[in-house]
């Protein structure tokens, strides 16, 4: 596959070389503390996945590292350089590129426009016909079914949206990726399309965080779990972890509401049986 | 491109492609009833308003009287072309009147009063500009104010200015026999050059078009038809070449009209062949998303203020000139909602994102033309004011349904 640029295939990390370390991260929104001391390291050739329930700081540690936030305090290290992000762009520069929860796509501009955006080629006369091209090679590698990439984003499902931002994540030869709730928006087929990038990007050398919800995606592809509970580290995991390991790590008792309702349902179905 | 493979946009069989002139009118239909007016209303405007006054006074499609009120167009118009700028980012300046008017005093004041040499004169007028642009662009970006409001300020402050600087006679008389002036009063293309720079936008149209067309089929994309592109540069071609032949039948073309309609071209350019016009839609559609993209949201905001006001200062420094005098009154009145008005009748919409530099110059036409007419009839400034009020109500209501279309249609 050929989704970035030959600049970025120039020096591709060697895999199992740290390009993240995160530690003591902390984020405060006025009173409240969303993301207290929390460490991360992210690994060239990894996918790592953070789950936790509503509420626990994913998106506002995504949100950190795209320089959306800025942390209250705590180091953020890249590629072994101590690094700030203080807007998008210094991220998006660094190699740092998201596929945001809301998607972050202006309506009103078409799917090319909103590829290329902030990152058009000839800047003083657009290439508007090398950027067509470029978008439909890097949609067709996503197997994407977009109908037409001079529509403005308005005129697009859901679904059609999420594959347009993942598209645009990969424009700019990042050397991480995160992905925010990558598949929800997505059908059966362009979810293992998804996950089949991840997989396809991690094989080259790039660090991908996703957030997800879903267990089963989440086991499928990540080669580690890191669990959030109400803004703090909750366990790493390894993808043959339990259910209820997992579980316990993001509600925070071994004693929960989804124990419970698998304890009660094993009941009935014993009752059933007997 | 070989017959059983399809261009790369042509893949999907769900869209419907407009590969004949029949194609193209269809889809021209589509776009009006989801709300995507284009030029439409503009077209409508100008019939209705040509078949009213000259019923009413028939002078008013004079091909003189046109001239005097392509002279007009180019003052408001140049001011317009920059509230597009700041309307694209869903922003507003409602300075702009004073501003010019600001910068009609400033050019009488320097050059007549002071002696300065009429270029050192204009320049000071518009510096004025960029800084006054800046300084809203300071208030927006740092400390948050809406342009609403600084720019309702700054109408106020910038009149106090006018007045001050004009001090107690309240006008100032500019030499007739100067260029400067004649260049808002009388100075007009010779013929040929009217024709010649008649024939340009056809040819520019085509020989564009020719070029996109040879590069899209090169990389294996769908391409416009010839018939289209040709009907097309023809018709504008025939259409301007009609016009320059009756404006011609009077005094002809003003250099003032050339002017500005050589800036808004450079603003068309500017706005949708340039990585900065992009980010002004960018910016305007959906801010959040534009500053995730890296986009120097502030800076875009900053060229957007700095424009409008320079445009405001130059289009004070063009009515000077076409009005020989620096007075209190300029750029008062008026102005200021004809400005938007033209903005907004010309397809610019106030809620950001959507609009181009030919709303100015199509607006204005509408706008001059509704106010000529008026004046013609010789009707006091109380009706053309409120005449005036509603053509710019109904034009915010077209803008608002059609938005509202829009959106029901997954057009944005």
């Amino acid at each position: 596959m050929n989704v970035t640029s030959p600049a970025a295939e120039a020096a591709p990390p060697a895999t199992g070389e740290t390009i993240l370390r995160l530690r003591g991260i902390s984020k405060k929104f006025g009173a409240v503390s969303a993301l207290t001391d929390i460490a991360l390291d992210v690994h060239a050739g990894e996918v790592v996945a953070l789950v936790g329930d509503n509420g626990a700081g994913k998106s506002t540690l995504v949100k950190v590292l795209a320089g959306v936030h800025q942390p209250t305090s705590g180091t953020i290290e890249f590629c072994g350089q101590e690094v700030t992000l203080p807007d998008p762009g210094a991220a998006l520069h660094l190699g740092i590129a998201t596929v945001f929860q809301d998607l972050a796509l202006c309506e009103n501009l078409d799917v090319v426009a909103n590829l290329f955006l902030g990152h058009e080629m000839a800047p003083w006369r657009l290439d508007e016909v090398g950027m067509e091209v470029r978008a439909w090679t890097l949609l067709r590698e996503l197997a994407a079914r977009i109908p037409s990439v001079r529509e403005p984003i308005a005129s697009l499902s859901g679904g059609q949206r999420q594959t347009v931002a993942i598209a645009r994540s990969l424009l700019l030869n990042p050397k991480i990726i995160m992905l925010d709730e990558p598949t929800a928006a997505l059908g059966v087929a362009q979810t293992a399309e998804v996950l089949n990038l991840i997989e396809r990007v991690r094989d080259r050398g790039l660090g991908v965080i996703i957030i997800s919800h879903n267990m089963e995606d989440v086991r499928a592809v990540a080669d580690r779990i890191v669990v959030l509970r109400l803004g703090r580290n909750s366990g790493v995991f390894t993808p043959e972890a339990s259910n209820n390991e997992l579980v316990a790590a993001i509600t925070g008792a071994t004693e929960n509401a989804v124990s419970r309702r698998s304890a009660r349902k094993a009941a009935e179905h014993g009752e059933i049986s007997a | 491109m070989s017959q059983n493979q399809p261009a790369l946009d042509r893949s999907d069989e769900r869209v419907r492609h407009e590969e004949t002139l029949s194609d193209s009118l269809r889809a021209f239909f589509d776009r009006i009833r989801s709300g995507d007016l284009g030029v439409l209303p503009v077209i409508v405007g100008l019939i209705v308003i040509s078949v009213v006054f000259s019923s009413l006074n028939p002078v008013f499609l004079a091909p003189n009287n046109l001239v005097n009120m392509l002279f007009d167009c180019a003052t408001v118009g140049m001011i317009s072309l920059g509230i597009v700028c700041v309307l694209l980012l869903g922003e507003i300046d409602l300075s702009v009147g004073s501003m010019s008017g600001f910068a009609s005093a400033i050019v009488g004041v320097l050059w007549v009063n002071m002696g300065w040499p009429v270029p050192a004169a204009i320049a000071a007028a518009i510096l004025a500009g960029v800084v006054v642009g800046a300084l809203y662009a300071l208030l927006y970006n740092r400390l948050g104010m809406p342009s609403f409001i600084a720019s309702l300020s700054g109408l106020l402050a910038m009149l106090g200015m006018q007045l001050y600087i004009l001090g107690p006679t309240g006008s100032i008389n500019l030499p007739y026999a100067s260029p400067f002036v004649k260049f808002g009063q009388v100075m007009i293309m010779p013929d040929w050059f009217a024709y010649l720079a008649a024939l340009l936008p056809g040819a520019g149209i085509l020989l564009n078009g020719l070029s996109a067309r040879r590069r899209r089929l090169a990389a294996n994309l769908s391409a416009q038809p010839m018939t289209n592109l040709v009907l097309k540069a023809g018709a504008l071609t025939a259409g301007l070449l009609f016009a320059v032949w009756y404006l011609n039948l009077g005094r002809g073309v003003p250099w003032m009209f050339g002017l500005f309609v050589l800036l808004v071209v450079v603003m068309n350019y500017a706005l949708t062949r340039t990585k900065w016009g992009r980010s002004m839609f960018a910016v305007g559609g959906n801010r959040e998303a534009a500053r995730r993209s890296g986009i120097n949201v502030r800076r875009i905001y900053l060229s957007a203020f700095v424009l409008c006001s320079t445009l405001a200062a130059l289009g004070g420094v063009l009515s000077a000139s076409r009005l020989a005098s620096s007075s209190q009154q300029a750029g008062t009145g008026d102005v200021n909602l004809n400005a938007i008005a033209a903005a907004v009748i010309g397809g610019t919409s106030l809620f950001g994102g959507r609009g181009s530099a030919w709303a100015a110059l199509l607006g204005i036409i509408v706008i001059q033309a509704i106010s000529n007419g008026l004046t013609l009839l010789n009707l006091s400034s109380s009706l053309r004011y409120m005449i005036t009020g509603g053509v710019l109500a109904i034009a915010v209501i077209v803008d608002s349904l059609a938005r509202r279309s829009r959106m029901s249609h997954g057009r944005a």
